[in-house]
């Protein structure tokens, strides 16, 4: 495996984005960034003011689902879309109004977009033979990053003979050959298969430790932007709902949107019925109680609380000392290999998802039908839309 | 084959339920392709064939023996040459600019939509269906108008006019097939405009256009309706046939005919051929 030295020094002379190593100026920003589409006279807006900035050498990603404006979002940073209002500087220079061919950003499209009437080598080649690099740094360059993504000895193939995770290879070799300030990828991984998708996953965070370039990365897989992600913009309806790492993301999401987004979330709705000390008590139906951490909650206030299905236990009869229990029926029992997953009916009508470990035997501990409990630890209780959330 | 490909042929053959008639169908669809085929060839065969008639009198119309003669005394008819040249250059005039012409018109109309677009495409399927009597003689009329000088000029005007639509149509639906990502990536890539329709969209497209300019080139080869209006006292191939049907066709006629269609043959072998290759 080649290590490849992150020097910008060949770069093009053209290039816009690319000023004095400034670590303290970020790899990407975006300012109140607004996109309107005209479709048959009526004016869409697809980004609804978008603010962020990217670290450099991160492994950022949009996620969100189709329509959500992400796709948009990174073509304004490739230069292939001009923002109606707002700015986007790269390493503190702004490039709004710059081409694409001008802007120091390479990007890896969903459909990999490989030249069909060129072959490997001429492919990866061409964006350093439009920067007149001389060619034998072409000659070294180009092979080094085809070793880099595994494929030397297909240089002379076509990209229609290549399997769909080497054309992906191809596409990721072509973009990062020039070395560029940030790398975008739109879904590179869409088109292959799970099992090749998880391989690509990893071999992607591996080439970007290596290779040390800012990564954008547009996914409607909120599995994929976990694995791999630094950070997560989680967009929806042309706005940004949460940006966070992938932990804080999953564990806190800010809004209920990204609550039923990410991962499977259970959202259940009451009022705040006591306080005491840090903790907060909502009733549930007759019986139950939820239990919820943080200040700021005020008696009889409406809230929302996500809990995950894996942080649930399901117990026989009713749990003991300061733990959320709400009493329910299961209704359905799904075997799905390494855990259970359980649906259970509450008194209120509301369904709650659990997920249990298949760790101990083959039977799970309840049946269809079973009367049970529900309870977990008050600080798995999260409240999304109050003001302890934000 | 081999006993076990037999086999298992067999076994196939027996399984599958037996339809009444499948087998005469099959036959059928075979008898029926051969009389098409024949059908569309046997006049261009019956054509060759009398390039090779060694025929003494000035009907060229029954069979009189085997000759080369019309083959070694092909530019013998001076008439007849200046005919096929004035054909020649016409028409490959005709495929240079109604080739460069129907590419950028059907890459407009492929690429982008614009002020004027619809009814760009509605002038362009008038121009293919309209009859073409219509078209030579309202050119006409607007030559005589203009008081342009009926000649070759007019002769060339006229053939690009009417064939740069299917230039046009041909390009554009090859350009509506071209990932527009691909020209994207160029610019991704560092690529100038002239470089990306340099290096990526011209060598996609290729195909149309080369397909869409042949088709120039056969159409105004040939073409005699349009041509008869509009050529004055230029001569081409298929004028001068017309002219020489009331006193006899000679046999160059035929041996010419042969070459224009064997290099048609050739051309479209090579295409077949390229076109598995890409």
């Amino acid at each position: 495996m080649t290590e490849i030295q992150v020097g910008r020094a060949a770069a093009g002379p053209a290039a816009v984005g690319r000023p004095p190593d400034r670590p303290e100026v970020p790899a990407i920003e975006l300012e109140g960034v607004v996109k309107d589409f005209v479709s048959r006279g009526e004016v869409v807006r697809a980004v609804k003011g978008v603010s962020f900035s990217i670290a450099e050498g991160e492994f950022f990603s949009l996620l969100g689902p189709s329509g959500c404006g992400k796709t948009t979002t990174m073509r304004m940073i490739a230069g292939f879309e001009e923002p109606t209002s707002g700015r986007i500087r790269l390493h503190g220079v702004d490039v709004t109004d710059v081409p694409p061919n001008r802007r120091d950003v390479n990007m890896v499209f969903q459909s990999y977009a490989l030249f069909p009437h060129m072959n490997v080598w001429e492919n990866v080649a061409f964006g350093l033979k439009r920067k007149k690099v001389p060619e034998p740094e072409i000659r070294r360059r180009v092979g080094e990053m085809l070793e880099i993504v595994g494929l030397t000895g297909r240089e002379k193939s076509r990209p229609r003979e290549l399997s769909g995770g080497q054309q992906q290879r191809v596409a990721l070799a072509r973009a990062l050959v020039n070395r560029p300030r940030a790398l975008l990828l739109d879904e590179p991984l869409g088109a292959l298969d799970l099992k090749l998708r998880q391989q690509m996953q990893l071999e992607l965070k591996r080439i970007q430790r290596e290779v040390g370039i800012t990564f954008v990365y547009v996914t409607h897989d909120q599995s994929e932007a976990l694995t791999m992600s630094d950070r997560i913009a989680v967009m929806n309806d042309g706005a940004v709902e949460q940006l966070a790492d992938p932990r804080e993301i999953y564990e806190r999401p800010a809004t209920a949107f990204v609550a039923s987004f990410i991962g499977t979330s259970n959202l259940l709705s009451g009022q705040i019925s006591a306080i005491s000390g840090d903790v907060a008590t909502v009733r549930l139906g007759d019986r139950g109680r939820v239990l919820l951490n943080g200040g700021g909650h005020r008696l009889g206030e409406s809230v929302q609380i996500t809990v995950r299905p894996e942080k649930i236990r399901i117990l026989p009869g009713e749990p003991e000392g300061d733990v959320s229990a709400v009493p329910g029926v299961v209704s359905e029992v799904v075997y799905l290999g390494t855990y259970n997953s359980y649906a259970v009916t509450l008194d209120g009508g509301a369904e709650v998802t659990v997920f249990e470990q298949n760790a101990h035997d083959s039977t799970g501990t309840a049946e269809r039908g079973d009367s049970v409990w529900l309870s977990w630890q008050p600080h798995h209780s999260y409240a999304i839309g109050s003001a302890s959330s934000r | 084959m081999n006993t076990l490909e037999q086999a298992a042929a067999g076994t196939t053959a027996r399984r599958r339920p037996r339809r009444r008639g499948a087998f005469f169908r099959g036959r059928l669809l075979h008898i029926w392709t051969w009389l098409v085929i024949t059908w569309l060839f046997l006049p261009i065969a019956v054509m060759i064939l009398f390039g090779f008639n060694d025929t003494r009198g000035r009907y060229n119309q029954t069979w009189q023996g085997f000759t080369l003669r019309w083959y070694a005394e092909l530019f013998a008819i001076d008439d007849l040459t200046v005919a096929l040249v004035n054909s020649l250059l016409i028409a490959l005039l005709t495929m240079l600019i109604a080739g460069v012409l129907g590419t950028l018109i059907g890459l407009a109309l492929g690429r982008y939509r614009f002020r004027g677009s619809g009814l760009m495409k509605l002038v362009m399927f008038a121009a293919i269906s309209c009859a073409e009597i219509i078209m030579g003689a309202s050119l006409l009329s607007m030559f005589v108008t203009l008081a342009v000088p009926l000649g070759f000029w007019t002769t060339v005007i006229a053939h690009v006019m009417f064939s740069v639509s299917f230039v046009a149509v041909t390009v554009r639906a090859r350009v509506m097939v071209v990932d527009r990502s691909l020209e994207e990536a160029a610019r991704d890539l560092g690529a100038s405009g002239w470089e990306t329709f340099r290096l990526v969209t011209f060598p996609m497209i290729f195909p149309g256009v080369l397909a869409g300019s042949l088709l120039a080139f056969a159409l105004s080869i040939d073409d005699f309706v349009i041509t008869n209006f509009v050529s004055g006292g230029t001569v081409t191939f298929p004028l001068w046939i017309y002219g020489a049907t009331r006193v006899g066709i000679p046999p160059q006629v035929n041996v010419m005919g042969t070459l224009i269609f064997g290099v048609g043959v050739l051309i479209a072998v090579l295409n077949a051929f390229g076109g598995r290759r890409r």
